[in-house]
């Protein structure tokens, strides 16, 4: 809210968990870019959760995503391309009481760190990932990753894309993630619900949010050039996972559904193995 | 009730228990590692003994995920370790650099095998020389100690830690498939010295710039995540305050202070045991396992009246340059003997300029040298 004779200006809810003085100041993503819509969803996830910011780490990896991580004011570990769960997991195992909380975009997740993300899910490891989904490796111009549907163009298919992408969310399901759910920025709501879910179960979790890349993916699909029209294509590609499962087999071409998939308990890694180191000192007799 | 950490008394010890135990001793929190011969018993001594000390052991999906454990494990405020051997040497090259990058204080133990690619996995070689000092990407710099024996591989370990820890550098074992399988007396002390993680004494505040090195000091202090000193960790070239940048003072700054925080103080870090040294015609330098087919064939020859010496070098990086200089000055040749085809011997005639002669001994791995063979080899020199 802006007066013109005093002017009035409402601090952003998320300004306060920002980190100013990286590049590319305030940020270094490309306009209409969905990744600062996913940071701010965390952010406010985490506000609104009243977590102590000291107690929360975040981890990214390379890349447009892996970014997300330089601009928490709080701790930070920017590590290496597809490895951000590696080292999430050893920072939970030395310090359990931190809230670890991992952005990665769809290559990083799924293609270089796709035994990081299935091993993390089958221990069980208390730690959060947030799958940045916009289909492209945006940072080096637009090639093709794992998550990339079948006859796409991209940098590295300029004549369709002859491999077909994969579910990341049924992926980790089937590793054994204990919270799986899946957004897209066009759904902040239910985004910061996910975030906030995940953040709190003591176990693997899981959120993907479907992103928009309009300099790269939608340009070359001619999906939009802008974030506007890519959120008109997500509306109308991603359906409430409700509605989904109602759906005709006929219904269901080029539709794909979003909401929650899985939330459930299973022994946790992190918790298991310092509750041996207790077990064992306390029975050591030398 | 014993100290769990600390198993003092005499011991009839393989090679990589010992390491085990040394790591224990040296404070280690967590080992994370991936069976690999001839290192894989160091992580089943691991798994066994670091619960008993309420430690964390992990095994990694690979020596990818062991290495990012640990790194994520030491800025968690642990002090950690990974084993490895071969093909997983290979593979911790990226995290490494990261390391490296970061100043994460860390041990990695390379227990040598016989290559390249698989190679032959249970047999000795020393041909890692090269990939722990220049494996990863750029410009950074590294501790390697190298054991030759079980007793070594305790006392050492427990150096690494320390070194590594001063020097917030990865400080590695550079031990062979020979000291891995090898049992032999051990003596673990009453007490043994701890390097402590030095933190910062300033309070987090507005001000305080994580990354700024104290005058006098070659590294900044180290605080772990949930301190509140707002943390940023990036492999990223960065300014004191941790941002990341491109500019070429900040990259030179940096990467200059990565390299020479080793490099400048490799006198104080210089490890060697010598003999006959002072009227040698002849030195035989030699590291390892093969150092002790050097030192016996050294006092065999002396035996017969040989004008020969011996050199073993315990600090393998950083190259102890001045001492290989002054030792090698007035001798007439030097021979090298290692199990790969000339890496330490390359350092060596570095060292020496082309008026000495030095001569590699070489053995590509499989078998190691016997002192008839050094001894015969002296001969031939002289």
């Amino acid at each position: 809210m802006i007066k013109t004779e005093e002017a009035e200006v409402l601090e952003h809810p998320a300004i306060k968990y920002f980190r100013f003085g990286a590049p590319g100041n305030p940020h270094i993503w490309c306009e209409g870019c969905g990744i600062g819509q996913i940071w701010y969803y965390t952010a406010i996830a985490i506000d609104e959760l009243g977590l102590d910011p000291n107690s929360v780490v975040w981890v990214g990896g390379s890349g447009c995503t892996g970014r997300m991580c330089t601009y928490w004011k709080y701790d930070y570990m920017h590590t290496l391309h597809g490895r951000p769960l590696g080292f999430a997991t050893g920072i939970k195992l030395a310090n359990p009481d931190l809230n670890v909380i991992c952005h990665m975009g769809d290559g990083e997740t799924s293609a270089i760190g796709g035994n990081h993300l299935i091993q993390t899910a089958r221990r069980n490891a208390n730690v959060t990932a947030i799958c940045v989904n916009n289909y492209t490796y945006g940072m080096t111009g637009g090639q093709y990753s794992p998550t990339t549907p079948i006859g796409s163009l991209s940098a590295t298919s300029r004549y369709g894309l002859v491999e077909d992408g994969f579910d990341l969310c049924e992926l980790v399901t089937a590793a054994g993630a204990t919270y799986v759910a899946r957004s897209t920025t066009t759904n902040p709501r239910p985004s910061i619900n996910f975030i906030k879910k995940a953040i709190q179960k003591k176990g693997f979790s899981f959120v993907e949010i479907i992103s928009q890349c309009p300099t790269f993916y939608g340009r070359s699909n001619k999906l939009g050039d802008n974030s506007i029209e890519m959120m008109d294509w997500m509306k109308k590609t991603y359906v409430r996972k409700e509605q989904f499962d109602k759906m005709s087999a006929e219904e269901r071409q080029g539709k794909k559904p979003w909401g929650e998939f899985v939330d459930t308990e299973r022994p946790e890694v992190v918790s298991a193995l310092h509750q041996l180191a207790k077990t064992q000192r306390e029975a050591y007799r030398g | 009730m014993g100290n769990p950490r600390l198993l003092t008394g005499i011991h009839l010890m393989q090679g990589q228990q010992a390491c085990a135990e040394g790591a224990l001793a040296a404070g280690c929190n967590l080992f994370a590692g991936y069976p690999i011969s001839p290192a894989t018993e160091i992580a089943e001594a691991m798994a066994r003994r670091l619960p008993q000390a309420g430690g964390i052991y992990l095994q990694g999906a690979d020596e990818l995920d062991s290495l990012t454990i640990v790194i994520g494990s030491v800025w968690g405020g642990y002090k950690s370790m990974t084993a490895t051997s071969g093909n997983g040497i290979c593979l911790m090259q990226e995290n490494i650099g990261y390391a490296a990058m970061t100043e994460t204080p860390c041990v990695i133990v390379d227990m040598m095998r016989a290559g390249p690619g698989t190679g032959i996995a249970t047999k000795s070689a020393q041909g890692d020389i090269y990939q722990v000092r220049y494996g990863s990407n750029g410009d950074y710099s590294i501790i390697a100690l190298a054991p030759e024996s079980p007793q070594e591989m305790f006392d050492l370990t427990v150096e690494a830690f320390n070194l590594s820890e001063q020097y917030r550098v990865p400080a590695f074992i550079l031990g062979d498939e020979i000291l891995s399988n090898l049992r032999e007396r051990v003596v673990i002390p009453s007490e043994v010295k701890v390097t402590p993680r030095r933190k910062p004494t300033e309070k987090p505040g507005e001000g305080y710039k994580t990354w700024a090195v104290p005058e006098g000091q070659w590294v900044p202090p180290m605080p772990a995540f949930g301190e509140g000193y707002h943390m940023a960790v990036s492999s990223f070239a960065r300014t004191a305050d941790g941002a990341p940048s491109q500019a070429y003072d900040v990259q030179k700054e940096m990467v200059g202070r990565l390299w020479n925080k080793v490099e400048a103080n490799a006198d104080k870090l210089t490890r060697v045991e010598d003999g006959f040294v002072e009227d040698a015609e002849v030195l035989v330098v030699g590291f390892g396992s093969v150092a002790r087919s050097v030192k016996a064939a050294v006092r065999q020859a002396r035996a017969n009246g040989l004008k020969v010496g011996f050199s073993r070098l315990i600090g393998i990086w950083p190259f102890p340059d001045q001492y290989v200089a002054r030792v090698g000055k007035n001798v007439k040749k030097v021979v090298v003997a290692e199990m790969n085809m000339g890496r330490v011997s390359r350092e060596v005639q570095r060292c020496l300029g082309r008026d000495t002669e030095v001569i590699l001994s070489s053995k590509p791995g499989v078998a190691m040298h016997t002192p008839v063979e050094i001894l015969d080899q002296i001969r031939k020199v002289m």
